[in-house]
């Protein structure tokens, strides 16, 4: 995959922090409006393609594999500690843990933590899938 | 072979068609009680004004742990298929 042209890389050099910022709002506010971990994840990521099509792979990164798996299992990891500690308190533990303001963006208990975790699990595998198969694509 | 073949499909089709048959219509569901579950208990119970998200982040929590865990399988794969060898 080489670089395309000054035009698209322009265009998407000014798409791309739109398009990481709206995948953000979708994962930080995915308790209160429409979206959430899986969608803003895959806006995210979809900003990451943007700039991997028009730049090529060798100026987007160099080595992924190796800095990108472990740091998937270890979100994985996280999300499997938030659902089990939920697990574990059980019907002991409050029904809204911090927060309970209806409504407002700091409420809802482990379900942004969670929609986070999910939100940055969905970046990295898909775009670690994505240079992956840009990795794959030249030789 | 062939007769076989044709008695397994008119079986299949016919229970699809009974089925199809005992559908509700459109835009009348039947009586689910845990709809009106989550749509009434929903935010106070989890404090999420979005019902879907406290769907799937809170009550259905562990299918959502495993559809991050079949990206994670899925990546994995990918990566394993696409890394070259060191020895050669």
């Amino acid at each position: 995959m080489k670089e395309m042209s000054v035009i698209v890389k322009t265009l998407a050099k000014l798409l791309f922090p739109f398009t990481m910022m709206f995948g953000l709002y979708l994962v930080i506010h995915g308790h209160l409006t429409p979206g959430g971990g899986f969608q803003g994840g895959a806006v995210m990521a979809s900003g990451l393609a943007l700039m991997l099509v028009a730049y090529g792979r060798k100026r987007v990164v160099k080595k992924t594999g190796e800095t990108i798996l472990p740091l998937l299992g270890l979100v994985l990891f996280v999300l499997g500690s938030v659902e089990f500690s939920n697990f574990a308190l059980g019907s002991h533990a409050e029904a809204v843990a911090f927060g309970p303001n209806a409504g407002a963006l700091l409420t809802a208990g482990t379900i942004p933590v969670f929609s986070l975790g999910v939100g940055i699990e969905v970046l990295l595998g898909l775009g670690l899938i994505l240079l992956m198969l840009a990795m794959g694509v030249e030789e | 072979m062939r007769y076989i073949a044709l008695a397994a499909l008119l079986v299949v089709l016919g229970f699809l068609l009974l089925g199809a048959a005992q559908l509700h219509p459109a835009g009348y569901p039947g009586k689910v009680l845990m709809d009106d579950y989550f749509i009434n208990n929903a935010q106070e119970e989890t404090g999420s004004n979005n019902v879907v998200t406290s769907i799937v982040f809170d009550y259905r929590g562990y299918d959502t742990l495993g559809e991050a865990t079949v990206l994670f399988t899925a990546a994995v794969g990918v990566t394993m298929l696409f890394t070259r060898r060191r020895g050669k």
